[in-house]
């Protein structure tokens, strides 16, 4: 595997009870990028997002075939503990999320148990301007982080993220609770972190996808015979700018160009 | 309503009047004799309590836990919670004639037949299923979406439900441990059985200790003014001990909701 993959996805079908809701993706993600998944509701974007740090070990009845390579090892594993992946690998989630705790501790919590031993004050400052949030936060540190606006409360869980150092950010439709000025916050948050750290998006926003990826997977779903449901599946994975500009398949050039879905 | 109102101000009107500092600090006097107070009986009841407190709460949370984060939905889970809804409707005495058969008749404790401790764990046996119904059903309502952010920045299952989801449940689970003493406080049949009664102090964990409900059921019917008044004094402050509960766990679900 070149050293510049950092993760990668190897025939890979995940399914809830029997029903496979995304089928036979391989895909090589690189390290230190910006990865968007975009395509129609349903095509199962957020199952392999979650897929990626084992998040999906959560819902009864989830399962994986194939093979997620990250760092050299199979996430999937029987000797892998998910709870370490998780460490290594962030996720900001669709829904606001934060803990019932105040504000410090939302950020300060995952810290604390990946055994974070620095100045926690100056962490907590420096995951919230990350997340461009401080300035509506640094006189409330005490509050509970349910006092925050909706679109404060998710850049507050992607401050929390950020505080875990992790190696990989996984982002759920991170900006679909906020508003033009915060979501753009958090793109030039993107841009600062890919520095450090590898990022998947999984967005609904075509503009969104282009300002911030430099590369993008079109997932879609069609019906199959005698299946229960739409089956998901990568359609086409490419530099950003091929997809938008130069797309390979036609259903992707549907999709991009908004004749579709 | 109504009956709840009459039964307060008769409690209030006949023991009321006869409470005073030497009511709360002394002990009963000798059948015939005068004065006294039910100062072992208030210590007993809250010691007893205090035991099946330590034993229900513990047990009750875990139990709770554990039916609500670790058991697969299946026939097992559904089968602990049906029979966790029967024993919430065991009669108390039901429980009082088993531990006194698994404990106080074994003498299992130090050779001691009844005892504060068998009563404590009779008491906690009738805790247990409101304890565990209601921590069960606490954990029930945080949103899948809380432990999945806790599990998000690396937490394992054990800090998530100790740290996240607990902490997120407190205000049900408070709420129905408070009223799960309440009523334990108040029994009588089981303690028949298991703690008996005692003029005296307290003696220890494994002897028999007066309590304020045993108290009432003994002096209520003995023929002595004393003792019937102290029957009513014990009532008395049995009320509002129970009254003060159920406000602590009113309080507790404003005061944390907000
Ligand atoms: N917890 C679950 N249990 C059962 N089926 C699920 C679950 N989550 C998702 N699915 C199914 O898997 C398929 C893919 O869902 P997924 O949430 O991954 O789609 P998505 O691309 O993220 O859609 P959206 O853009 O609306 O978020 C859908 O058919 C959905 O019904
Ligand atoms: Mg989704």
């Amino acid at each position: 595997m070149a050293s510049d993959v950092c993760m990668s996805l190897q025939d890979v079908t995940i399914s809830y009870g029997s029903f496979e809701a995304v089928k036979n993706v391989y895909m090589d993600l690189p390290k230190g990028k910006v990865t968007a998944f975009i395509g129609p509701s349903g095509c199962g974007k957020s199952t392999v997002l979650r897929a990626l740090n084992r998040m999906n070990d959560l819902i009864p009845g989830c399962s994986l075939k194939g093979r997620v390579i990250f760092d050299q090892h199979d996430l999937y594993d029987k000797r892998v503990d998910p709870v370490e992946v998780r460490r290594r690998i962030g996720m900001v989630f669709q829904k606001p999320n934060p803990f019932p705790k105040s504000i410090y501790e939302n950020i300060a919590f995952g810290a604390r148990i990946n055994g974070y031993k620095g100045d926690m004050d100056e962490l907590v400052e420096r995951s919230l301007r990350k997340a461009a949030v401080w300035d509506e936060c640094k006189d409330k540190l005490k509050e509970s982080g349910f006092s925050l606006s909706g679109g404060q409360q998710q850049r507050l869980c992607i401050a929390r993220a950020i505080a875990t150092e992790p190696e990989v950010i996984l982002m759920d439709e991170p900006c679909s609770a906020l508003d033009p000025i915060s979501t753009l916050k958090i793109e030039e948050t993107m841009h600062e972190l890919k520095r450090s750290y590898t990022i998947m998006i999984v967005t609904h926003n075509m503009q969104q996808a282009v300002r911030v990826a430099d590369m993008t997977a079109f997932f879609n779903a069609e019906a199959v015979e005698g299946g229960s449901g739409k089956v998901g599946y990568l359609v086409e994975f490419n530099e950003t700018e091929n997809i938008f500009n130069s797309p390979s398949q036609q259903s992707t050039l549907d999709y991009v160009s908004g004749r579709f879905g | 309503m109504i009956p709840l109102f009459l039964v307060l101000i008769y409690v209030l009107i006949q023991g009321g009047r006869l409470i005073s500092l030497q009511l709360l600090t002394e002990l009963p006097p000798a059948p015939g004799l005068e004065g006294g107070g039910i100062g072992n009986a208030i210590l007993g009841t809250i010691v007893v309590t205090l035991i099946a407190s330590l034993i229900a709460i513990p047990v009750g949370v875990g139990g709770g836990v554990y039916l609500s984060e670790y058991a697969q939905d299946g026939w097992f889970s559904k089968f602990v919670r049906f029979g966790n809804d029967v024993l919430a409707g065991v009669p108390s005495i039901i429980c009082g004639v088993f531990i006194y058969s698994l404990i106080v008749a074994t003498r299992i404790f130090f050779d001691q037949s009844f005892s504060a401790m068998a009563g404590g764990i009779a008491l906690s046996v009738l805790m247990l299923p409101t304890v565990i119904k209601t921590t069960y059903e606490g954990l029930l309502l945080v949103p899948q979406e809380m432990r999945m952010g806790a599990y998000g920045v690396g937490a394992s299952r054990f800090v998530t439900i100790t740290q996240i989801t607990l902490p997120a449940a407190f205000t049900p689970i408070a709420t129905g441990v408070v009223l799960g003493i309440a009523r334990a406080a108040g029994e009588t049949a089981p303690l028949i059985f298991t703690a008996l009664f005692s003029p005296f102090w307290p003696e220890g964990l494994f002897n028999p200790i007066a309590t304020m409900s045993v108290l009432i059921f003994n002096f209520a019917i003995m023929p002595y003014e004393a003792q019937n008044e102290l029957a009513w004094a014990a009532s008395f402050v049995l009320v509002i001990m129970i009254l003060g509960a159920n406000l602590l766990a009113r309080w507790i679900s404003h005061a944390t909701r907000a």
